[in-house]
C-alpha cells in the first residue's frame, strides 16, 4: 500500500489509579508502583480480590474540572462518561489545534463494557441510558464534537481496533484527526463473570511466569489524538494494524497462534517494517495460561522472539476496552523517553516458546514498537509504532 | 468496484433472501425467542452448538446460514473474508439476563455471551472464517459507516469479502439484515452503496 497517508499522534492521555495524565502513569510505572491492590469491598465480592481500582466505586477522585462542571450543570454523567471525559479533556488541552467542532474530526468511543455498572446497582435503567453510542453521544455533545461518534465494541481489542479504525478512515480521506477514547469500569457484573470462569489470580497476576494463574482486573481510560496534517509530522506515528478471527472457540484462544500472528504480520508489512526492525512488544500478557502460551507461540511465528517483551497487567490489571489505548500510550512513553519498564510477575519462563521478557528497566533508543491484544470472540489485533 | 453479492433479513415478520420472502414466522404463535429453534427445525440445520448461544448469536447464526447458503467460499482464503457487524444494544438482552444469575451462582455459559462479537465469532467458526474484524455500535442501522469501513477494507485489499450488516436482539424485538459485500458483478448483484443497504435493510418495511 504505497503512497498511504502518514497518522501522526499528536496528543495522549492515560487516567488511572496510577494517574491522570500519561506522565504521571509512566513516572509511577518507571518507579516499579503498581495499581494492583488487594480490595476488600463487600458490595463487588464477598472475597477479598486484587485489582487495580480508583479509591471509590462513585468516581468522584477522577472528576477534571471539565466534568465536574458538566455534571454541576446537571450533564449527569455516569461513572463511566466522566472517566472517558476525564481523559478526552487532557488529550484535548494538549493539542489546541484540534477542534472538535470541526467536521473533519471524528470521536471515536470504544469500550468493553461502558455502563455495566448500571446493571449492578438496579435493572429499571432504561436501555437508551445503558447504551455506549448513547454514551458517545453524551460525551461528544460535552465537548462540542459535530460528527457523530463511532463506537467501538468488540470485546478486549476494542481499544486497538479504534486506533485502527482511526487510522483507516483518516487514511480514507474521510476525516483529518481522529479522536480515539476507550475506557471500561469494574463492576460485580465483570468481576464475577471472570470469577466464573476461574479466570481470575489469587493474588498479584503473573504474565508468561511458570506460575501463572489468573488475571487481575483493572479499570482506567485512555485517550490518543491522531491527525494527517503536516503540522504534526514531527510526532510518534501509528503505522499499521490488523485484525483476525482464530474462527476456533468463543472464549478459549487458538492452540496454535497462527492468527495472532498472521495479525502481527499484516501490521508489520503495512507498516512497511521487517521483523528485524522492532524493538519492543507491548503484550497482552494477561496471565492466563492459555492467553500467554498463545500469545508467545504467535510472536515466534512471526519471527520476533529475541524483541524485548512486556505486559503491563502486573500494573494496570486487565483494562478490557481500554487496554490496548493505554499499553499503546505507555509505548508511546517509553519511545519517547527510551525507558521499557519490566513485566511485573515475571521470573521463571512458563510458556512453550520462550520470548524476551523484560525484568528490570531497559534504556536505550527505540525506533519501532508493536503491541498486541486478543479477546472473547476469537479475536486478535496488533498495532505498529514508530517514530 | 464493490457489490452486495447477497442479502439476508430476519425480522418479527419472516426472512427475506437476496430481496426475496422466504419463509414467514406465524403471528402470535410462540414468542420470539421460539421463533429460531422452529427456523432451525424448518431448515434442518445440523449444527447442535446453535441450541448453547444466546438470542444474538442464534439469530445471527440463522441470517448467516441463509445468506451464504450455495456460496463458494472455496473462491477465497480464510483470511481473506472480513466480518463487520454492528447493532444498537451491545449484548445487553443477555447482560439482563447474566445479572439475574449472579444473584445465585453467576453462570459462565452466560456470562461468555455478554459481548456483541461473540456472533461475529460463532459465525467465523460455523464458517471458518479468519480476516477482519469489527463490531461498531450505533443508534440505528448506519449503512454510512458500514459502506465507509467496508469500503475500505475491500479497496485497500484487506479482505477479498465481507459479511456485514446488522444484529440485534433485546427483549421481544429483534432484527438481522446481513450483506455479502465482494468486488466482483454477480447475478442479482446491485452496487455496495448506503442507499441499497438502506433499502434492502426496510424490505420488510411497510411503505411510507
Amino acid at each position: 500500500m504505497r503512497g498511504q497517508k502518514d497518522i501522526f499522534i499528536v496528543a495522549d492521555n492515560i487516567v488511572s489509579p496510577l494517574g491522570g495524565t500519561t506522565a504521571e502513569n509512566f513516572s509511577r510505572l518507571v518507579a516499579g508502583i503498581t495499581g494492583v491492590r488487594r480490595q476488600d469491598r463487600p458490595e463487588m465480592a464477598d472475597q477479598p480480590f486484587y485489582a487495580a481500582l480508583f479509591g471509590s466505586m462513585d468516581g468522584e477522585d477522577l472528576l477534571t474540572e471539565d466534568a465536574a462542571a458538566s455534571h454541576a450543570a446537571g450533564g449527569g454523567f455516569t461513572v463511566f462518561e466522566r472517566l472517558l471525559a476525564s481523559s478526552v479533556a487532557d488529550a484535548l488541552h494538549q493539542a489546541p489545534g484540534i477542534h472538535p467542532a470541526d467536521d473533519r474530526t471524528i470521536l471515536i468511543v470504544c469500550s468493553t463494557k461502558g455502563n455495566t455498572h448500571l446493571l449492578d446497582i438496579d435493572d429499571h435503567t432504561p436501555a437508551e441510558r445503558i447504551s455506549l453510542p448513547g454514551s458517545a453521544a453524551v460525551v461528544a455533545r460535552h465537548f462540542g464534537f459535530t460528527q457523530t461518534p463511532i463506537v467501538v465494541s468488540n470485546a478486549c481489542i476494542s481499544g486497538l481496533l479504534g486506533m485502527i479504525t482511526g487510522m483507516r478512515l483518516l487514511r480514507s480521506g474521510l476525516f483529518d484527526n481522529a479522536v480515539v477514547t476507550g475506557a471500561d469500569v469494574i463492576t460485580k457484573f465483570i468481576l464475577s463473570g471472570f470469577g466464573s470462569f476461574q479466570a481470575l489470580s489469587p493474588g498479584h497476576c503473573r504474565p508468561f511466569d511458570r506460575d501463572r494463574d489468573g488475571i487481575n482486573l483493572g479499570e482506567g481510560a485512555g485517550t490518543m489524538v491522531l491527525s494527517t496534517r503536516r503540522e504534526y509530522r514531527h510526532g510518534l506515528r501509528l503505522r499499521g494494524g490488523a485484525v483476525s478471527n482464530d474462527a476456533n472457540h468463543i472464549s478459549g484462544p487458538s492452540r496454535t497462534g497462527r492468527e495472532l500472528g498472521d495479525a502481527i504480520e499484516v501490521a508489520l508489512r503495512e507498516a512497511g517494517c521487517g521483523a528485524a526492525g522492532v524493538g519492543f512488544i507491548s503484550a497482552h500478557g494477561t496471565a492466563t495460561a492459555y492467553n500467554d502460551e498463545m500469545e508467545a507461540k504467535a510472536i515466534t511465528l512471526a519471527g520476533l522472539n529475541a524483541a524485548p517483551v512486556n505486559s503491563l497487567k502486573g500494573y494496570y490489571g486487565h483494562t478490557l476496552g481500554a487496554a490496548g489505548l493505554i499499553e499503546s500510550i505507555v509505548t508511546l512513553a517509553s519511545m519517547r523517553e527510551g525507558i521499557v519498564v519490566p513485566s511485573a510477575g515475571f521470573e521463571t519462563n512458563g510458556v512453550s516458546a520462550p520470548l524476551n521478557i523484560c525484568r528490570s528497566l531497559l534504556r536505550g533508543p527505540l525506533d519501532t514498537c508493536l503491541k498486541t491484544a486478543s479477546g472473547f470472540g476469537g479475536c486478535n489485533a496488533a498495532v505498529v509504532l514508530s517514530k | 468496484m464493490e457489490y452486495i453479492t447477497g442479502s439476508c433479513v430476519i425480522d418479527g415478520e419472516g426472512g427475506y433472501k437476496n430481496e426475496k420472502k422466504i419463509f414467514s414466522f406465524a403471528a402470535g404463535s410462540s414468542q420470539p425467542a421460539g421463533y429460531l429453534p422452529a427456523l432451525y427445525q424448518h431448515f434442518n440445520w445440523q449444527y447442535p452448538k446453535f441450541f448453547k448461544m444466546d438470542n444474538l448469536s442464534r439469530l445471527g447464526f440463522a441470517a448467516a446460514e441463509l445468506l451464504l447458503e450455495g456460496w463458494e467460499t472455496g473462491a477465497y482464503q480464510p483470511q481473506e473474508v472480513a466480518v463487520v457487524l454492528s447493532n444498537a444494544n451491545s449484548s445487553l438482552d443477555t447482560d439482563y439476563r447474566y445479572t439475574q444469575t449472579t444473584k445465585d451462582i453467576p453462570s459462565p455459559s452466560v456470562f461468555v455471551y455478554t459481548l456483541p462479537n461473540i456472533v461475529t465469532g460463532e459465525i467465523c467458526i460455523r464458517h471458518r472464517f479468519k480476516g477482519e474484524n469489527a463490531f461498531f455500535l450505533s443508534t440505528g442501522f448506519d449503512p454510512a459507516l458500514l459502506t465507509r469501513y467496508v469500503g475500505y477494507l475491500l479497496e485497500a485489499g484487506i479482505a477479498r469479502a465481507c459479511i456485514t450488516g446488522w444484529v440485534e436482539w433485546l427483549g421481544e424485538g429483534f432484527k438481522a439484515a446481513l450483506f455479502l459485500i465482494e468486488r466482483k458483478e454477480t447475478a442479482g448483484a446491485v452496487p455496495f452503496t448506503a442507499g441499497n443497504m438502506d433499502r434492502i435493510f426496510k424490505i420488510s418495511m411497510p411503505c411510507e
